[in-house]
């Protein structure tokens, strides 16, 4: 087993709203590996997109990260300020979003964007920066890659957009990418191309990836250890046989329960009664609690984590016995 | 492009065919010239001779034919009043108000597209607060008002500014203007701002909401995840996409400000087309009024047409539309 190379330990980000202090995650620890996928999975609202947003450094007024320290090849990242953080962003960690037809800007050619990617990091001619575009272009599988270079986006499809936002956000080489449901916005069969070309440009480069996703489904094909959360808080990590195969937090089981490949036909889809409970009132035991069957009085109380096996925690007072 | 061009200026001469009729009949609408213009005291021969002189005996479509006719020929005919023929008249005035409607639209661009920039990258700061309760009062107070509480300030308490007229002029490469000398500019400051105000106030708004509408859209977050400096993204992203629904609102404020400066040019004795028209309706000087809206009408054709190039020049989902519509 390899050493960390990315670590995230008792994070907190915070908004301080009018109506009150909103936590969205709440001592969130986990590590990545080179050439490994982390899943983090949840409901929107889960805190999982913050998540991402803070290892960016990208987190907007009035949202802060108010303890927990992440760091990447052994530097600190959340004392940097914006424009030292801004060196990181896009050269050692990049990022992909969820909705290719909202992540290229509309009036600027693919061109120019992927210059613009290159041009905030390192000064070159522009031939130098074209052939390396169209290099990492063809990376990603991009068909007549000249053609799209010049292109505008909207005259390019979904799958082909989000492509070209995987082609910069490989071009510097990152260590770290954060993938925010980039497939959930694409058609079943442009996601499996696209999951396809992202595993193996892992693989042959060694980086480490976070995938941020709801789909289980997505995750048990592309992921090495899955992470669960619930209105910010981890509920159980593990790899992804020991998530899919064997879970024991019961908001776990639930949620695999209503993936609906895994009912038989003809049966009702299995629901999860009740909503995630309001950030603004969280109470110090465990969130879930209002929603599971299995709880007790003993859930108002702070969860302590159960290290069931090397690499599978849990934070629950009744898990599931196998 | 050039089909584009082309079929744009087919609609132009149409509108303004459409507009000549509509200005016609409903200047005619307003009432009989020849009741004002000549006095009661006058014997009923001098009257239609008076009437006849002036073309008014004839039945309306006649007349309208004949002003269409001349009209093609360069021919605008004479003010009823002055005599004298209305471009000429019109000539005249229009340099006031270009003048007075270009300092304002400089003003008002050059103040609300950055206040409101500000405004949407920051609206919790105390600025942000501040440009935004600036632009209500701006938009809140009627412009004879805000006009009159200037003179008072610069012009009498703290008399710092002149009151009235254009001031000295001068002409430099064949254009006469007061903008060519310091005297002039102390004339017209006060009166711009005057105009600016309201449209600077809107704009602001307007600059605002799309700034704020676009800086939280997954572009912008995508340019900031790239590394890209926070200037560059302002400008290069979210300035550039704020500027498509911004050219539509200037390009209209643009025209209003050359055209209705009627208030302004009132308040401020602003020799101007403002104050012509007014007097003009006062009179019904017919040939004058339909002149000065013909003029109006062909500036918000000509402003919107540019407009539209702009468009095309900004946004290239809009020339591809295009594209398939005239293929």
């Amino acid at each position: 087993m390899t050493e960390p190379f990315f670590q995230v330990d008792g994070l907190n980000t915070w908004f301080f709203t009018r109506q009150g202090m909103v936590k969205s995650v709440r001592d969130i620890s986990f590590d990545l590996t080179r050439g490994e996928v982390l899943g983090i999975v949840g409901e929107s609202g889960s805190g999982k997109s913050v998540t991402g947003m803070s290892i960016m450094g990208q987190i907007d007024e009035p949202g802060r990260i108010v303890s927990g320290s992440i760091t990447l090849n052994g530097e600190e990242l959340t004392t940097l300020d914006f424009e030292e953080m801004r060196r990181y962003r896009g050269r050692r960690i990049a990022m992909i979003f969820q909705n290719p037809l909202m992540t290229l800007n509309p009036l600027m050619r693919v061109r120019d964007q992927m210059y613009e990617a290159i041009g905030a990091h390192e000064d070159g001619s522009r031939r130098k920066m074209h052939d390396r575009c169209i290099e990492a272009l063809k990376a990603v599988g991009i068909p007549s890659p000249e053609e799209r270079f010049n292109a505008y986006p909207h005259e390019m499809s979904g799958g082909m957009r989000q492509r070209v936002v995987i082609a910069i956000a490989l071009l510097l080489g990152p260590d770290l990418i954060i993938a925010d449901e980039p497939t959930t916005a694409l058609d079943v069969t442009i996601q499996a191309q696209i999951i396809y070309q992202i595993r193996r440009q892992i693989d042959e480069r060694g980086l480490g990836m976070i995938w941020i996703t709801h789909d289980l489904s997505t995750l048990s094909e592309l992921a090495d250890r899955i992470m669960v959360m619930y209105a910010g808080a981890m509920m159980e990590i593990g790899t992804t046989q020991e998530i899919i195969g064997s879970a024991r937090h019961p908001y776990t089981r639930k949620l695999l329960d209503s993936v609906p490949s895994r009912n038989t036909p003809g049966e009702k889809l299995k629901q999860i009664p009740g909503n995630m409970p309001s950030l603004l009132a969280l109470g110090k035991g465990c969130p879930f609690a209002s929603r599971c069957e299995r709880a007790t009085e003993i859930c108002g109380e702070p969860v302590p984590a159960t290290q069931l096996s090397g690499t599978h925690r849990i934070w629950c007072y009744h898990p599931f016995e196998d | 492009m050039l089909s584009f061009v082309l079929q744009r200026l087919l609609q132009s001469v149409i509108v303004v065919f459409v507009l000549s009729i509509v200005l016609f009949v409903g200047v005619w609408l307003i009432g009989n010239p020849a009741d004002i213009l000549i006095s009661s005291e006058a014997s009923e021969a001098d009257r239609l001779a008076a009437i006849a002189a002036l073309g008014l005996d004839k039945p309306l479509w006649h007349q309208y034919l004949v002003f269409l006719g001349n009209a093609a020929q360069g021919d605008w005919g004479a003010s009823f009043v002055y005599k004298e023929p209305v471009v000429s008249i019109l000539l005249q005035r229009l340099p006031a108000s270009l003048e007075l409607g270009l300092v304002a639209f400089l003003i008002a661009v050059g103040i609300s597209i950055p206040a409101g920039l500000y405004a949407g990258l920051k609206p919790e700061s105390l600025l942000g607060r501040g440009i935004m309760a600036f632009s209500l009062i701006g938009v809140s107070i009627p412009t004879f008002w805000q006009g009159m509480l200037l003179i008072v300030a610069f012009g009498i308490a703290l008399p710092i500014l002149p009151v009235g007229d254009r001031g000295q002029l001068a002409t430099h490469f064949g254009i006469t203007s007061s903008l060519w000398t310091l005297d002039g500019w102390s004339h017209v400051v006060m009166p711009a701002f005057s105009l600016a105000l309201l449209k600077m106030s809107l704009l602001m708004r307007v600059t605002r909401a799309a700034t704020m509408e676009i800086s939280c859209l997954d572009f912008v977050k995508f340019a900031y995840a790239k590394g890209v400096k926070s200037r560059k993204v302002i400008v290069g992203h979210i300035l550039r996409n704020a500027l498509v629904p911004l050219v539509t609102v200037t390009g209209i404020e643009l025209g209003n400000l050359l055209a209705y400066g009627v208030i302004t040019e009132t308040v401020f004795s602003w020799p101007g087309l403002g104050k012509l028209l007014i007097n003009s309706i006062k009179v019904l000087d017919r040939p004058l009024i339909v002149a000065q809206l013909t003029y109006t009408a062909l500036l918000f054709i000509a402003i919107n047409f540019i407009v539209d190039i702009l468009h095309t020049v900004i946004d290239p989902r809009v020339k591809s539309v295009m594209r398939r519509r005239t293929a």
